[in-house]
């Protein structure tokens, strides 16, 4: 489904990255990267106003040849990127919105964790068996 | 329009389309109307309602009036819509019944008769009136008769199918009224006429839609179909409409090609499987571009001639919209979406052939926006067209590799003949473009053709989208294509060029903690420096992508092995020596050169231990340092010398650097732990790091009193340091190699990968502290170096001068008996010899006891127990000595010696005091929180020590045990001395031999014993009492001076080898004579048998005289008159217990006659108040002074304040009056007549043994009275 999923902090370290292992991870680190602009250009084309009640989804952040990347950002401005292939179609707007809110949530169950200090890189591998499950899943 | 194949005017496919309207009848009336008709007509807008529920619109309608020919009329089952004559008008002007019957009424009926077979019903008659005409014909009909005529011939029903327009060419209000009526109805007419054919064509064109599914429905048929209705719709201006339209073709084509990838393959789509054989890119100068229209007409197009006619259309629309934008967002999703298709319907495409159509279209959408947009718009809007750009420069990247335009060598001839198809595949270039300089076409044949020419382009367009990336704060983006560039630079060997992007692209990942970025960029950032021959920077890559764990193991070793073979060289080359296998011959330019990199590249430093384990040494002590090292290299690294630079400070007048501080509070677990650096978690960049608080207390160093306390931030440096914002981490200039006298030094370490452990041994010399600074290690002329060892490590020398420390072993010292008391010799930097002794000079009331048995313990500095030897203790008259066992410097000795402090005899009162070196005084100890506290004597000790010139005088405070009262009793004329002994401290004593003597001249008085045992024990805070009897031959007697003696010794303790001192206490008893004696008795009322509460009794009391005059009567109270002496006295009965009540006076002055039996007798009246054997009153005795006496105000409040209350309605005048009765609770109130100062006698008491009272503790039977209804119980 989704070839390439990455959580991103305020401060746009990656927490998690994770890609499909059959291609070149390299190149979805700079994508996911690049996308950043657009998240940041995005969230501060929303406005401080709109905060409470703006929309988490940012939507298509930009598209490539192969790809198209998404943008989800938290109240917290933690980043979701996800990257999907563009020949996948049957991939529309609404199942890219449930798949960010099932990241969020899994995410917020690791924010819970109290043993996860907030800023370190995501090693729960709750999160990773979701992300695998959003990866592997084939339409 | 009669057939497809006719000649179509050009006019249909301009923008100038209008809707036709045909006319008929007098074309010559016509002609003359239309200049004001087509003028008119748009003037006003109508409301078109619409169907399926659309928004109604407000329209200008315009139309295209032509002849009307039957061919005008659509067949059945064309689908034209543009050349559809939406109404159909007959002009007359006839107003002549005969000429109406004659020609027009069957012209109208053939005109009729045509629309019907076309089955056409938007038609309408117009009636021209001219007034003009009208009057030259004389017998015209009415004119209505002629309308009406036509109205019943024609418009049966439809009578608003024929109008009158009156006097057209006039400028009158009725032509202008007519004028009106007529358009608005020719308006509405129109607008029936779109509704109700739009309408028909929309249902034939949606049943056309439905039939897709059927075998043989064409794609591209429909396609024309429904395009009509969008040019309809253009020619109404509604473009909006219009793009809807094509977009509808947009998505059903887009949903066919995924339904094709999903295996649902129309057949109609193969069509456009075709390969690609011409990529010359959108077209969109023209509004419509004609070859491909034609292409699609004839079911020819390919996909991409679909997409470019597609686009070509919406783009024009959305320009006619003022959405450029749009368009440029939209060129960008169909150029992916092109590319995916092509992809999805695997149609075999040329290599490069989609890049060179992708470059050539986003050159051409970003031209046309250009074409129609000012500077300040698009400059406001480059975030949509960036993407173009960027896309762009992509597809022109890829063809110049492609091409073999960016390798060094050029295109070979297979790159030649590519580069040749490539070209043929653009075509000729189109006539519209053929005059623009800069046409897409022209400069894609143009970087095609040279290696220096793509050059140009590539780095211009590069520059461009960099530019335009950077200005809109898409830096990331600006990065990234940096990178292109400076991989493009590489290839075309220009590193210097390169390096600039690189470093900017890594200092970015860096920032934001990217790790597969960073080591990917610096990866190539190695290249590029090792071409560039920056040795330095590179031997910094590499060290840093040696220890990176994200590359792969070879790679990692590779790296590590680049600057193993440069240190090596260094080594082995001192002198520069050529054919050495790196590009740059590196030796030439830095021989000699230390090359100082960061450590952190190369390992991290993760603990250290001291030992010993608080950090501090004594100077010339051994202090070890081991160092834990994480190595990062792949491989084990052979290092020539790591040390420490050390960085010394002496810092005076700082207590804490004393040895006593030092050695007491600095106890650390020796072992310091560095945080991991967390170079690649930018996490605390923006955030500052957490205030490291910690309390702080500082102690006076003398007695462990806390001197200040606070709170101190350790991390101040970090917290207040500037905030670095273009530090990079890759430039190592910040490294300097720090100088210093002090280094610790470790040589030939080979480090492993990973944990590597290594010890430093320094010998302490000066005092001080020593502060670790800098780690270094050192591979030839490469020096890694970690310039601050962070948190701070520091370890203490310190040098001591010997010490010597005496102190009590208990709380504290008990005089007269053995005590201990503690020696600590602190060496510091003296050595002990053998022979060394402490003298200690004698002080006469301390002996120092020796015992056969004294051993003294050696410690070293660390509390370890070294060695023990016996103590020699020789003792002289003046001095003892005590000889020290040896002992090395920075060791302790310590021994225990008894001592005895003699006990001395506190006097007395305190006013006689024993002179000599004990000095007894009262201390307030903390320890003895009683009442009492014992007297201390403190005996000072002078100490000559081995090691000084100078004596140490140490004082010793010894606590007297005991505390010692007297008293003097009296019965009658006998005396006894009572002695009373407190133990105050927490031992108990045996006391024995108690003693009492009389130390003064006279030998007449006799002390006789009364005490039964010669042995006691006194337990701790016990008392026990010593009486005698005192006898004297000789009247009065004299003073008495005697001195109390009692043996004591500690009870537990059964064998003391010293005899031990009685305790003393001397005193004094003076006017011990009895003089008076006072004699109280209560007799009942006269009558009575007993006394009875509430009755009057009688109190008699005689005072008697029982000696003549004495010494001790000689003052201002003795009166002389005739050999006959008299002394005033007051008497006073008080009753403490509030058991009487004294009626009258209960006080008086007597003068009593100074002779032995004389006798004073007074009367007074008491009342018993409660029933029972009731102690009598008390009657006091004092003497009455006269009241010009200067000193005499001896009498104590005491005396005379009986009760807390003060009895205020006294005058002065009967203070000594006390006529009234005296009741409970009523007092004298002396402080108010003191206050005053009024000249008052004064009262003295008379001394304790010359008065006694011989009714003390008499008691007498009160019975209660019968009336008494009362009984009064008390319960103490």
């Amino acid at each position: 489904m989704a070839v390439c999923i990455a959580v991103i902090a305020k401060e746009n370290y990656p927490l998690y990255i994770r890609s499909t292992p059959t291609e070149n991870e390299l190149k979805f680190h700079y994508m996911v990267h690049t996308s950043l602009d657009v998240v940041d250009e995005k969230i501060s084309a929303m406005g401080k106003a709109l905060v409470d009640q703006r929309e988490l989804y940012l939507g298509l952040l930009y598209p490539t040849e192969d790809y198209k990347v998404y943008g989800y950002v938290t109240n917290s401005k933690v980043k979701f990127v996800m990257v999907v292939d563009s020949s996948n179609t049957a991939l529309r707007d609404n199942e890219i919105r449930s798949m960010f809110r099932k990241l969020h949530n899994s995410y917020t169950d690791v924010m819970c964790n109290p043993f996860y200090n907030p800023g370190d890189r995501i090693q729960s591998r709750a999160f990773d068996n979701m992300v695998t499950s959003m990866m592997i899943q084939v339409c | 329009m009669d057939a497809p194949e006719e000649p179509q005017p050009p006019v249909v496919y301009t923008m100038e389309n209008k809707p036709i309207v045909t006319c008929a009848g007098d074309q010559n009336l016509f002609t003359s109307i239309y200049p004001t008709l087509s003028q008119q007509l748009p003037r006003e807008p109508m409301e078109w309602r619409r169907s399926y529920g659309r928004a109604p619109k407000m329209i200008h309608l315009e139309s295209n009036f032509v002849q009307f020919k039957e061919e005008l009329l659509p067949k059945e089952g064309n689908k034209a819509l543009l050349t559809f004559p939406f109404l159909h008008i007959y002009w007359t002007e006839c107003c002549d019944t005969e000429v109406y019957k004659a020609t027009v009424k069957d012209d109208l009926t053939k005109w009729q008769n045509v629309l019907k077979a076309h089955s056409s019903v938007d038609w309408l008659i117009v009636v021209v009136e001219n007034d003009a005409k009208k009057k030259n014909k004389t017998n015209i009909l009415p004119r209505t008769s002629i309308v009406d005529k036509i109205r019943n011939d024609f418009c049966n029903k439809q009578s608003d199918r024929c109008v009158v327009l009156s006097d057209p060419l006039k400028d009158s209000s009725r032509t202008q009224e007519s004028w009106n009526a007529f358009l608005t109805k020719l308006r509405t007419l129109l607008l029936m006429s779109f509704t109700k054919n739009l309408g028909k064509f929309e249902d034939d064109m949606r049943t056309l839609r439905e039939k897709r599914t059927e075998p043989g429905w064409s794609f591209c048929e429909y396609f024309m179909v429904q395009e009509e209705l969008a040019f309809v719709f253009e020619m109404l201006q509604q473009f909006e409409d219009a793009l809807v339209q094509y977009d509808e073709l947009d998505a059903l084509f887009s949903q066919y090609v995924v339904n094709f990838g999903a295996g649902d393959g129309a057949n109609w789509l193969t069509f456009f499987c075709q390969p690609v054989k011409s990529w010359n890119g959108l077209v969109l100068r023209k509004p419509i571009d004609m070859e491909k229209r034609e292409l699609i007409q004839r079911q020819e197009a390919t996909l991409l001639d679909l997409r470019s006619y597609l686009f070509s259309r919406q783009c024009t629309l959305l320009l006619f919209l003022q959405r450029p934008w749009e368009v440029a967002q939209r060129a960008l999703e169909l150029l992916h979406s092109c590319v995916q298709e092509l992809k999805l319907l695997e149609v075999s495409v040329p290599p490069g052939a989609l890049d060179c159509w992708v470059f050539l279209s986003c050159l051409e959408v970003l031209q046309r926006i250009e074409g129609c947009c000012d500077r300040a718009q698009i400059d406001s809007n480059i975030a949509h067209m960036v993407g173009l750009w960027s896309y762009a420069m992509e597809k022109l990247k890829s063809l110049g590799y492609l091409c073999g335009l960016v390798s060094e060598k050029g295109p070979n001839s297979e790159d030649l003949n590519r580069t040749v198809d490539l070209l043929a595949g653009l075509g000729a270039e189109r006539p519209e473009t053929a005059n623009t300089a800069q046409s897409p076409y022209k400069k894609l044949q143009e970087a095609l053709s040279s290696v220096e020419a793509f050059e140009k382009h590539y780095l211009d367009l590069s520059h461009a989208t960099i530019e335009m990336y950077t200005s809109i704060g898409r830096i990331r983006s600006a990065k990234l294509v940096g990178k292109d560039l400076a991989e493009f630079y590489m290839r075309k060997r220009s590193p210097q060029k390169a390096e600039m992007y690189l470093q900017g692209a890594l200092k970015n990942y860096l920032a934001e903690g990217w790790a597969l970025p960073v080591t990917h960029t610096r990866k190539q950032l190695a290249e590029c420096q090792k071409r560039l021959g920056q040795m330095e920077n590179y031997l910094q890559t590499s060290s840093l992508l040696a220890s990176d764990q994200h590359l792969p193991e070879e790679e990692r070793k590779y790296f590590c092995q680049e600057v193993l073979s440069y240190a090596s060289q260094q080594e082995d080359n001192p002198a520069p020596a050529g054919g050495v296998a790196p590009v740059v011959d590196w030796e030439c330019v830095f021989a000699g050169h230390k090359v100082v990199l960061p450590m952190h590249s190369f390992a991290r430093l993760k603990d250290l231990r001291f030992d010993p384990p608080n950090a501090v040494v004594h100077a010339g002590g051994v202090l070890t340092v081991e160092i834990t090292v994480c190595s990062q290299m792949p491989v084990p690294v052979h290092v020539d010398q790591i040390s420490v630079n050390v960085h010394f400070s002496i810092e005076k007048n700082n207590y804490r650097k004393t040895a006593e501080w030092l050695t007491k509070h600095k106890t650390s677990n020796g072992i310091i732990t560095f945080p991991a650096e967390a170079s690649l978690f930018p996490a605390s960049q923006n955030s500052l790091p957490a205030l490291d608080l910690t309390e702080m207390l500082e102690r006076s160093p003398s007695d462990n009193s806390l001197n200040t306390t606070g709170i101190i931030c350790r991390n101040v440096h970090m917290l207040l340091r500037r905030q670095e914002s273009g530090s990079s981490l890759e430039t190592p200039s910040g490294l300097a190699l720090e100088d210093g006298a002090h280094v610790l030094r470790c040589n030939s370490v080979t480090l492993q990968p990973g944990v590597n452990k290594i010890a430093f041994r320094t010998q302490a010399k000066d005092p001080g502290t020593y502060t670790l600074r800098q780690l270094r290690a050192s591979l030839g002329p490469v020096w890694f170096v970690l310039a601050h060892i962070h948190p701070v490590v520091q370890y203490d020398v310190y040098s001591q001068e010997p010490q010597l420390h005496v102190e009590p072993l208990a709380d504290s010292l008990l005089a007269g008996i053995p005590q201990k008391v503690k020696f600590t010799v602190t060496t510091g930097h003296y050595t002990v010899k053998n022979g060394d002794s402490l003298q200690l000079s004698n002080v006469e009331a301390m002996l120092i006891l020796c015992e056969a048995e004294n051993r003294a313990v050696v410690y070293s500095n660390s509390r370890e127990e070294s060695s023990t030897a016996s103590l020699r203790i020789q003792a002289s008259d003046k001095v003892t000595s005590i000889g020290l066992p040896s002992a090395p410097a920075y060791h302790v000795i310590e021994f225990e010696l008894e001592v005895l402090s003699l006990p001395s005899a506190p006097a007395a009162g305190g006013d006689t005091r024993i002179l000599g070196t004990p000095e007894p005084h009262r201390k307030q100890k903390g320890m003895q929180q009683t009442d009492h506290c014992m007297v201390t004597t403190d005996h000072k000790v002078s100490i000559d020590c081995p090691w000084s010139i100078y004596s140490t005088v140490i004082a010793l405070t010894f606590s007297v045990p005991f505390r010692t009262t007297h008293s003097l009793l009296s019965a009658g004329t006998r005396k006894y001395v009572q002695v009373c002994v407190q133990n105050l401290s927490e031992l108990d004593f045996e006391l024995s031999d108690s003693h009492l003597e009389d130390m003064g001249p006279a030998a007449d008085l006799r002390l006789a014993p009364l005490n039964t045992q010669s042995q006691q024990l006194i337990h701790s805070k016990q008392t026990v009492f010593f009486v005698w009897e005192l006898t004297w031959t000789q009247e009065p007697p004299p003073p008495l001076h005697c001195q109390f003696s009692v043996g004591f010794s500690p009870a537990s303790e059964e064998q003391l080898t010293v005899s031990l001192k009685p305790y003393t206490y001397e005193f004094q008893v003076e006017n011990f004579f009895t003089l008076y004696n006072v004699r109280a008795e209560i007799l009942p009322a006269s009558g009575a048998e007993y006394c009875r509460t509430g009755s009057l009794c009688s109190l008699e009391v005689s005072i008697t005289r029982l000696a003549d005059l004495l010494d001790v009567d000689k003052d201002e109270a003795l009166v002389e008159s005739e050999e006959y002496f008299s002394t005033k006295l007051m008497y006073e009965v008080v009753d403490n217990s509030s058991n009487w009540a004294v009626c009258g006076k209960s006080c008086g002055v007597i003068s009593m006659p100074v002779a032995a039996q004389a006798t004073h007798r007074v009367h007074m009246e008491v009342m018993p108040l409660f029933a029972g054997y009731l102690p009598l009153p008390d009657v006091r005795l004092f003497k009455y002074l006269p009241h010009h006496s200067a000193h005499a105000s001896q009498l104590d409040a005491d005396s005379w304040i009986e009760n807390d209350s003060l009895s205020v309605d006294k005058h002065l005048d009967d203070q000594l009056d006390c006529s009234s009765v005296r009741s409970r609770g009523s007092t004298h109130s002396v402080s108010s007549s003191e206050h005053k100062g009024l000249p008052m006698p004064r009262l003295q008491a008379l001394p304790a043994g010359q008065v006694f009272n011989s009714s003390t503790g008499m008691q007498i039977l009160v019975i209660p009275s019968q009336d008494d209804h009362v009984l009064e119980v008390s319960v103490t």
